[in-house]
């Protein structure tokens, strides 16, 4: 991916009209990943997406060909659709930063299960996993949401993570890790919720 | 107790492919490429195009492979289908064509010579149900003697109906060529708009060119609003505009029937 981006910036700064197709082609899937992953919603993360990549066409062609040349391609366009998903978590109010609740963790319905499936990792598994793993993403404040989807979603290097929030590495990967042992505790809250339901 | 790897790869898990549609919004968005659809007028289903910068092709509807590749070959920009028109731009193009000119409609003219967008902003400003003279348009636009040239830029017209060139005729009244399906259709379209096209190319073949007032001394284009409101009684037909003028008219200013004159 590295090495794509070397010369994809190396196009883009000969001819940016001719190669943008190839910026889109190549960064659609992951920003349209991140935006799902921060919004929680299909037809929002299409905007947000698409708004990202108009924006980037906008600043590429504001820009010299040495200071595209210079670009990080991906933590570049991680931190413009991460701000535009901000804005509109900001703008439909608290609805990105509700506190860590059951009410989100949970899934409508829980069926009883055995015994040695209770663990929670077997909770998950044996339900729609990525819906049940998007959904306490969803229960991140923003801060810890961010640094964990990108890192983690995304697949960003802590240095390019570090870039993408402009935060120093040390506070990035404490958020990452304070992120995961979030998501680690709501889903041991999902599971025991799942046994209390057993039990009664 | 579930591990941090165990989490990581779930996360891993939670990478999707974007939707088909994602590609082509972004490039019609920032104008490297066009969205098209299907649109009813007058004279049956039109194709549609746009992009981020505005309408870029009005066209009578083909099957998409022969629409996609002749618009390829004049933009240069690839043409993807879309659902329908956008619900704006579908409200201002019908508006538009219901004569409200208040509407304003975004166009992408790029790649075409500013004698050609010259020609076409003019057209622009021609009244519904109002007709001029290619020679008038010539006039206007600082270029008498490119009659020839304005009828083949009318004739390139990429967004016939919203660029009206349907309202430029001939000077001795006939109507003329359209590029949108041939003069069938621009009878058809000038009709919708108010004007009767058999009546306008008797008035031309009979000779008269002008008409005038012997109230108000003021003569107009045959189509100009101001010389539809004269009555019978009081209308002055006139040959050419220095017979009218010999007589003690003065050219009307809403349709300038001077422009043009030296063709006639």
């Amino acid at each position: 991916m590295m090495e794509t981006d070397d010369s994809l910036v190396s196009a883009l700064a000969r001819d940016l009209d001719g190669t943008f197709e190839a910026l889109v082609v190549a960064h659609q899937d992951r920003l349209y990943s991140i935006a799902l992953r921060m919004l929680g919603d299909r037809s929002d993360a299409e905007e947000a997406a698409q708004d990202a990549l108009v924006r980037a066409y906008r600043a590429l062609a504001g820009y010299d060909g040495p200071r595209i040349e210079a670009l990080r391609l991906r933590p570049w366009l991680a931190t413009i659709v991460l701000n535009l998903c901000r804005s509109r978590l900001v703008r439909q109010g608290t609805r990105g930063q509700r506190p860590l609740s059951l009410e989100v963790a949970l899934p409508a319905t829980a069926e009883p299960r055995s015994e040695d499936s209770r663990r929670p990792e077997a909770v998950v598994a044996a339900r729609d996993a990525a819906g049940e793993w998007a959904r306490l993403l969803m229960t991140l404040p923003l801060a810890y949401r961010s640094a964990v989807v990108l890192r983690h979603v995304d697949g960003l290097s802590y240095p390019e993570l570090a870039a993408a929030l402009d935060r120093p590495e040390g506070t990035v990967k404490a958020q990452v890790h304070r992120g995961l042992a979030m998501l680690r505790n709501a889903l041991e809250l999902t599971a025991a919720h799942d046994r209390e339901e057993v039990i009664a | 107790m579930t591990t941090d790897p165990e989490i990581e790869s779930a996360l891993v898990e939670l990478r999707v492919a974007a939707p088909p549609d994602l590609l082509p919004r972004v490039m019609a968005d920032v104008g490297l490429a066009d969205r098209y659809a299907r649109f009813d007028s007058p004279i049956g289903p039109l194709i549609v195009a746009w992009n981020g910068l505005g309408v870029s092709a009005v066209e009578a509807s083909t099957d998409d492979s022969t629409f996609e590749a002749s618009h390829l070959a004049r933009t240069r920009r690839a043409a993807w289908a879309a659902e329908q028109v956008p619900d704006r731009l579908a409200r201002s193009i019908a508006r538009r064509l219901d004569g409200d000119r208040r509407v304003r409609i975004e166009l992408d003219l790029r790649g075409h010579t500013d004698f050609e967008q010259n020609v076409w902003a003019k057209a622009l400003e021609i009244p519904r149900g109002e007709v001029r003279p290619y020679g008038w348009i010539a006039a206007e636009i600082g270029h008498p003697r490119a009659v020839r040239a304005v009828g083949t830029a009318l004739g390139h017209n990429p967004v016939p109906l919203i660029v009206p060139c349907h309202r430029v005729v001939r000077t001795d009244g006939s109507i003329g060529q359209y590029s949108l399906g041939g003069p069938v259709n621009k009878r058809i379209i000038l009709a919708a708009e108010g004007l009767d096209p058999d009546a306008l190319e008797a008035t031309g073949r009979s000779g008269v060119r002008y008409v005038g007032s012997d109230s108000t001394h003021i003569v107009c284009l045959p189509t100009c609003h101001a010389a539809r409101r004269i009555g019978a009684a009081h209308r002055v037909p006139f040959r050419s505009l220095p017979h009218a003028v010999s007589a003690g008219y003065r050219p009307c200013r809403s349709c300038r029937p001077g422009s043009g004159a030296i063709a006639a």
